[in-house]
């Protein structure tokens, strides 16, 4: 598929996923935490609204699929927004003061790489009673050490580019410097590299919530929903197979806009 | 019957046809020599020789070799063929020899391949192969990793790869474009004493050296060949415009008007400079001065440290100690700490435009930058004025404005380049290789707006470059540098009719020159420069100078002035 | 080579150190001890057990136990199980993580660089496509989603595997989880090394290579594999927290009784001297493997040696 294409195609379903996750609780007549034990794990069906089927308490799981994907969406999104912060500046300070500050930060990074985040985060759910803000900062602190790298890198490589030093000749200011001639050129690949830690970000927090230490009852994500799914996958394997699907259909959307974009600069800049 | 016939041979990407129709043979043993400017086609036709061409290209026509149809062959016959009928030497040897495997390593799995000998002796064919091509220590090269070879090395091991199978044809693609001129020489040199009795088709840009090399010379022009003869009576009397362009734009060392000497007041002075990097001095004790109006060229080989010099003077990277003095007040410090009126006087422009441009700016803002940060209160509509008007100068439409530096051709870009550094009307311009990587007529051009600058507004240029025939045409004065040492200044005039330093000598004479009539000099100089880290006793020049004795061993000889030159030398030549 | 894997080595025990302070921080910086929920225990009781377990000292005091502890390879008393000690714990649980994770990683490089290779020498064919669409879906499908799939369908379905861990012996139990652990990791491995294959097919020295000859089979084994690996082992580091990540899943839902398992459970009951200990363990692990690789590294491209 060519970059292009990809990035509209992959764009356009995650935006009608999300449109959906909007606008679908709002005009189905259930709810998600109204319990129903007359209606438990019924398939899905027009007749009654239970578009997903109802869940071994009789909740409608259309509407908390929705619900799902929305708290799935955000903590991503907010979670990568943190990394994006956190690694872009660590990055950029370290790639362009250079030197001392820079090995010793990179040191650093290195460091936090050999700690099993997964382990800290788990403990940290438990100590801190799952608090829901604590995900996102959780999954932000995993994921910038990749960002804090690949912009480092960047930056350094930048900073000795000969256009930096044409600049730098006719007397552009530093500052002139670090946000026309090295951000934009950062740009790509930052842009790049958030798409690509969404779906890291988005497994991390399903992978939490299918321990039971993610989100709580009675709100949901997908990992949760799948979580729950495979308890009944033999009797009623909609329960599993829906939120699944659509949690690999997003994690795919985003691992697929990811790569079209990075073709999509690749393209632009011919090294 | 050629031992190569080449017929009708296109060779099309897409819509694009790159190789158009081309006819040619070469017999056994002939050499020959194919010239064209870059994009016109030379390498394609030459991996096509070889069934190398990438699988997008479409090619049709006729390669026979010895009778054998290469277009289309099967892999097992073109492998038959490679290494062990038809060898090549590809241009940088940097990238054509594989950086993680031991030279040895890459050398035995030829023979090996074709079954030429056996695993027990094959490394002694290696080693005896590395002995041939000159390499010093060849039992030690056997181990060695290409990085850890001089530029020179690796050609002769690439050479050696190309012959250990000793084929019938070589081919040899811009096999010393990477290289200084006196290895340059040492290699083509070498070329011609390894070959015997195998043909050579030898592909370059460089008329001269097909001059020097090659009995038949072959000229193509995008994609199509557009002349071809015996070398000598090409070069007499070339039948088509294109070759006459091509000569035309290929300046001599050895004859032309050389520019007179300016005299007039110095407007930028350097005395003393220093440059060190961690373990190595780049630059040692460097003096020199340009007056108004007056191109001074800086020449010698690669990691002379000319670069280091300029960017010292210029406040890119430290100077450990001496001082600049412009315009009467003294340049200290980094870049950043001059005051804004010397730092809009002081211009560069450098050799790879594609880098020295912001890929994500267009050329209106490139070249109107400098303005912004110097005149912030011009109007914008001023400053696209001042930009466009800038462009014309350097011989670019308004069309190219809108455009980013990746839509533009690499003589185009490094005009974008000179645009950006003349747009504040600097006093003085470094130039570092900036013509290197261009092609001969937009060489040509490019030069001449720089001529035109100079001769409206009085810049002065700082021109370094290794090619001394560029060098000979645009400049008034000349810095030979070596090792971090500065060896001979002198006029040009004086320094191409009469150079005193052997370094000097040595370099002219590797020059080749575009006339086959003119005798080319056997390798002029030996070896290679010796390491900056580590330089040699006495005079740095004495391991491969000629005229060396003891004196020159012990005792490094001072800069003095001999005749209208100043020369590091015991024994200058008269 | 010997200079530069000295170099790592010295390098990697700083590294070390700072790796297991910051997990005492964190472990310490916790709310909430083991004991908080044994309700209404007497304050001499609480002071008695705090004292035997050093809580009562200084946490900078306690660092300095734990570490000689440490290196008398005493990780401490769980304070959960508690005729147990820590390092026993791991002992008795980390061979079976260990055989599950190296046998999924040894799965995922096999196949992943086997597929990969293939798919960059097809580059733009039917079967390069199916391999890069695998190796997509791959990455995007959850472990937590394939395991109980792959239950239902190889287990349950079809009864080709034992679905349960308890009740069986022999390697044929670590067939699905390993399986399971290793199939994200072969579509990554796959996507890398065919890019990185691509990447190094398009060099010159390949050119050079099949300039001189070579067939195919030799250019790939003898001129790119090598140079084609890099970025691979480079992933080696991420894949090993990956493996170690995704272990916790696995052994969870097959019910193998491996380190993952104890430390979501001690995780739960705050047991926080085996946590921490399994921190530690793990953190070394990562690094000593950090290490290898890095090594490797070197030995495969002389050129970082010299830096
Ligand atoms: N940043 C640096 N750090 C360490 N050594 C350097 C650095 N830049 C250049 N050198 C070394 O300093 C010496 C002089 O280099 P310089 O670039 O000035 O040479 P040059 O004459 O411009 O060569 P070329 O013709 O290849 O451009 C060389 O030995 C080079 O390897
Ligand atoms: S001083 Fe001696 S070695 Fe040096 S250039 Fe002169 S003659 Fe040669
Ligand atoms: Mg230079």
């Amino acid at each position: 598929m060519s970059g292009n294409r990809s990035i509209r195609v992959t764009a356009g379903i995650l935006l009608a996923v999300a449109i959906a996750a909007l606008v679908g609780p709002w005009i189905s007549p259930h709810d998600y935490a109204t319990t129903n034990l007359e209606n438990i794990l019924s398939a899905p069906a027009l007749s009654n609204m239970h578009l997903f089927g109802t869940d071994d308490l009789g909740r409608d799981l259309f509407v908390r699929t929705m619900l799902g994907i929305r708290v799935t969406l955000l903590v991503a999104i907010v979670a990568s927004l943190v990394s994006l912060v956190i690694g872009v500046t660590y990055g950029a300070i370290a790639g362009f003061v250079g030197g001392r500050v820079d090995a010793a930060m990179m040191r650093f990074v290195d460091t936090l790489y050999a700690l099993p985040f997964i382990f800290f985060v788990i403990l940290l759910m438990v100590a801190f009673e799952r608090n829901f803000l604590l995900i996102f900062v959780a999954i932000g602190a995993i994921n910038w050490l990749d960002m804090a790298r690949i912009v480092r890198g960047q930056t350094l490589s930048l900073r000795e580019r000969e256009f930096v030093e044409a600049a730098r000749l006719t007397g552009v200011s530093t500052l002139r410097i670090v946000f026309r001639h090295i951000a934009p050129n950062l740009v790509g690949i930052v842009v790049v590299y958030v798409t690509l830690t969404i779906p890291q970000a988005i497994l991390v927090e399903s992978f939490l919530s299918f321990l039971g230490l993610g989100i709580q009852e009675p709100q949901t994500s997908l990992g949760a929903l799948v979580d729950a799914g495979v308890k009944h996958m033999e009797g009623a394997s909609w329960s599993l197979l829906i939120p699944a699907t659509l949690l690999a259909l997003i994690l795919l959307c985003f691992n697929f806009l990811g790569d079209g974009l990075r073709d999509f600069f690749d393209a632009r800049h011919p090294s | 019957m050629s031992l190569l016939d080449v017929q009708g041979l296109t060779i099309r990407y897409g819509d694009e046809t790159v190789v158009d129709g081309v006819n040619l043979f070469i017999d056994r043993g002939e050499s020959v020599g194919l010239v064209g400017e870059s994009g016109s086609g030379k390498s394609q036709s030459a991996l096509a020789i070889l069934g190398l061409l990438p699988r997008q290209a479409v090619a049709s026509g006729s390669i026979e070799f010895d009778g054998q149809q290469i277009l289309g062959a099967s892999d097992s016959v073109l492998n038959a063929l490679r290494a062990r009928r038809i060898g090549i030497v590809f241009q940088d040897p940097m990238q054509a020899l594989n950086p993680y495997l031991r030279i040895g390593a890459q050398l035995r799995q030829i023979p090996l391949t074709h079954k030429l000998r056996d695993k027990a002796e094959v490394d002694a064919r290696v080693v005896e192969m590395l002995a041939s091509v000159g390499l010093p220590d060849p039992q030690r090269q056997f181990r060695a990793y290409p990085h850890e070879l001089s530029g020179g090395m690796r050609q002769r091991v690439m050479l050696a790869s190309a012959l250990i199978a000793e084929p019938d044809l070589l081919i040899a693609d811009e096999p010393t474009t990477a290289l200084d001129v006196t290895v340059q020489a040492q290699i083509l040199d070498l070329l011609e004493d390894m070959r015997d009795n195998t043909a050579l088709l030898l592909i370059t840009h460089d008329l001269g050296i097909v001059a020097g090399h090659c009995e038949h010379t072959i000229v193509l022009d995008r994609g199509r060949l557009v002349e071809q003869g015996p070398t000598t009576s090409v070069f007499a009397a070339p039948s088509h415009a294109h070759t006459r362009a091509l000569l035309a734009a290929a300046p001599r060392v050895d004859r032309g008007d050389v520019p007179e000497a300016v005299t007039g007041s110095t407007i930028l002075s350097v005395g003393d400079a220093v440059v060190d990097y961690r373990d190595l001095q780049a630059v040692s004790k460097v003096s020199f001065s340009v007056k108004i109006g007056e191109t001074v060229a800086v020449v010698g080989e690669s990691g002379s440290g000319k670069s280091s010099l300029v960017r010292a003077m210029l406040g890119l990277v430290p100077m450990a100690s001496g001082r600049v003095v412009y315009a009467g007040s003294t340049l200290e410090g980094p870049v950043e700490d001059r005051a804004q009126s010397q730092r809009r006087d002081l211009q560069l422009v450098f050799q790879d435009p594609v880098s020295a441009l912001n890929p994500q700016m267009r050329v209106q803002t490139l070249v109107g930058e400098p303005l912004l940060v110097h005149e912030p209160q011009l109007s914008a509509a001023a400053r696209a004025e001042r930009v466009a008007a800038m462009l014309e100068r350097v011989g670019l439409s308004r069309k190219f404005l809108r455009r980013f530096p990746h839509e533009l051709s690499g003589g185009q870009a490094q005009r974008v380049a000179i645009a950006r550094a003349l747009i504040l009307g600097p006093r003085v311009l470094v130039c570092d290789e900036a013509v290197a990587a261009l092609d001969g007529s937009v060489r040509k051009q490019v030069l001449n707006v720089l001529r035109d600058v100079q001769a409206d507004t009085g810049l002065s240029i700082i021109f370094i470059s290794h090619d001394l025939a560029v060098v000979r045409s645009i400049s008034h004065r000349v810095l030979v540098m070596y090792l971090g040492r500065l060896v001979e200044m002198a006029d040009s005039e004086t320094l191409f009719a009469a150079p005193k330093h052997p370094y000097t000598r040595a370099l002219l004479d590797s020059v080749p020159v575009p006339d086959p009539v003119a005798m080319p000099k056997r390798a002029p100089l030996r070896g290679e420069v010796p390491s900056p880290v580590n330089p040699p006793s006495g005079c740095v020049f004495h391991p491969r100078c000629a005229k060396a004795d003891a004196r020159c061993g012990s005792k490094a000889p001072a800069l003095r002035d001999v005749e209208r030159t100043r020369v590091a030398c015991h024994y200058p030549n008269a | 080579m010997l200079r530069y894997t000295l170099l790592r080595i010295l390098g990697a025990i700083p590294t070390l150190l700072l790796v297991i302070a910051l997990a005492f921080l964190m472990v310490h910086a916790a709310p909430g001890g083991p004991f908080d929920d044994e309700r209404a225990l007497p304050a001499d009781v609480e002071a008695n057990i705090a004292a035997a377990y050093h809580l009562d000292e200084p946490l900078p005091q306690q660092f300095l136990r734990y570490m000689s502890g440490l290196l008398q390879g005493d990780l401490g008393p769980s304070y959960r199980y508690r005729d147990y000690t820590v390092a026993e714990l791991i002992g008795t649980a980390f061979p079976y993580s260990l055989k599950l994770g190296a046998l999924a990683m040894a799965l995922a490089l096999l196949l992943g660089v086997t597929a990969g290779t293939v798919a960059a020498l097809r580059q733009g064919t039917a079967l390069d496509k199916v391999v890069m669409g695998f190796s997509m879906t791959g990455i995007s499908i959850p472990v937590f989603v394939i395991a109980p799939v792959l239950v239902l369908f190889l287990a349950v379905k079809l009864q080709w595997l034992p679905a349960g861990w308890s009740g069986t012996t022999g390697m044929s139990r670590y067939l699905l989880p390993v399986i399971t652990l290793a199939l994200p990791q072969i579509a990554y491995i796959a996507r890398l090394t065919r890019a990185s294959m691509i990447d190094v097919l398009s060099r010159d020295f390949i050119r050079t290579a099949y300039a001189q000859g070579l067939g195919t089979v030799t250019v790939v084994r003898v001129h790119a594999l090598k140079p084609a690996m890099l970025p691979v082992l480079s992933y080696m580091g991420p894949a090993i927290a990956a493996i170690l990540t995704g272990s916790v899943v696995v052994e969870e839902i097959f019910g193998i009784p491996g380190l993952g398992q104890f430390f979501v459970r001690g995780a739960l009951n705050r047991d926080y001297t085996l946590v921490l200990g399994i921190v530690v363990f793990y953190a070394s692990l990562i690094v000593f493997l950090n290490l290898l690789v890095d090594i490797l590294y070197g030995a495969i491209d002389p050129r970082v040696r010299y830096q």
